[in-house]
């Protein structure tokens, strides 16, 4: 029997250029099938991840909004991003391919302290 | 405390790969317990007991083994991280049909659900990216 430890997955790394977005996400999955409460923050070059309309084909690469398509059947529903890095990006809510709260950069910390354990990807 | 550390750095790419194994025998000196030591990523080139660095330059492989050896370590290698980049125990290289099985001696192939019962079990889950 597995305790249910919250936790929080920060996501750093743009979806292409290197497999961590999609090892995140497999991260994510499974401890969700744990039953253990997960939580992703897409910060900086992450926040790429969410973006709709992804084009990877030239890439021979899966959509990986797609894949985070997923997110809602595992019960994932916490899904953090910083106004501060969507304006720093030059994009809005409208740009991103899944629903997501908004927060303030002051406020990881916080998110932070509210998890058991943390993860970066 | 009981802690548990990801691996995700290439054995020879990145320093990361050694800073968690000066880390690891850090814990275990001052008298910490380490609950599992998940190896994901380019982290699973380490298992690979074919690696055969020039002989003035540091073998984490054979490092990883002793410490485990001593300590009793449990040492557990992303089974689908392995398997892509070739890292195969007897099992997988029969299924995939090759040649020849190379996990290193003291690793064990397995599923993400052990790095969920890592994080479950440890006070402490410490991650060396890169």
């Amino acid at each position: 029997m597995i305790d249910k430890k919250s936790i929080l997955i920060i996501n750093q790394s743009a979806p292409y250029g290197s497999s961590k977005a999609r090892e995140s996400l497999d991260v994510a999955l499974t401890c969700s099938i744990f039953e253990m409460p997960v939580s992703l923050l897409f910060i900086g070059d992450g926040l790429y991840q969410l973006i709709n309309n992804q084009s990877p084909d030239a890439l021979n690469m899966k959509k990986h909004e797609a894949m985070l398509s997923a997110l809602p059947m595992y019960d994932i529903e916490k899904i953090y991003i910083t106004e501060e890095d969507l304006e720093s990006i030059g994009l809005t809510e409208n740009d991103l391919a899944m629903p997501v709260t908004l927060i303030q950069r002051d406020a990881i910390a916080s998110l932070i302290q509210q998890n058991d354990s943390v993860l970066t990807f | 405390m009981k802690f548990s550390l990801i691996v995700h750095a290439s054995p020879f790419s990145a320093q990361t790969s050694s800073t968690a194994y000066r880390y690891a025998k850090c814990l275990l000196e001052e008298g910490h317990q380490i609950f599992r030591i998940f190896y994901y990523g380019d982290g699973v080139l380490v298992a690979n007991q074919q690696i055969a660095p020039p002989q003035d330059e540091t073998n984490l492989l054979t490092s990883w083994q002793l410490l485990a050896k001593t300590h009793n370590l449990d040492l557990v290698v992303c089974i689908a991280a392995a398997v892509k980049r070739g890292v195969l125990d007897d099992n997988e290289a029969q299924r995939y049909d090759k040649k020849n099985a190379n996990l290193a001696l003291g690793f064990e192939l397995s599923g993400l659900g052990q790095l969920a019962e890592a994080i479950a079990a440890s006070d402490r889950v410490i991650t060396f990216g890169n």
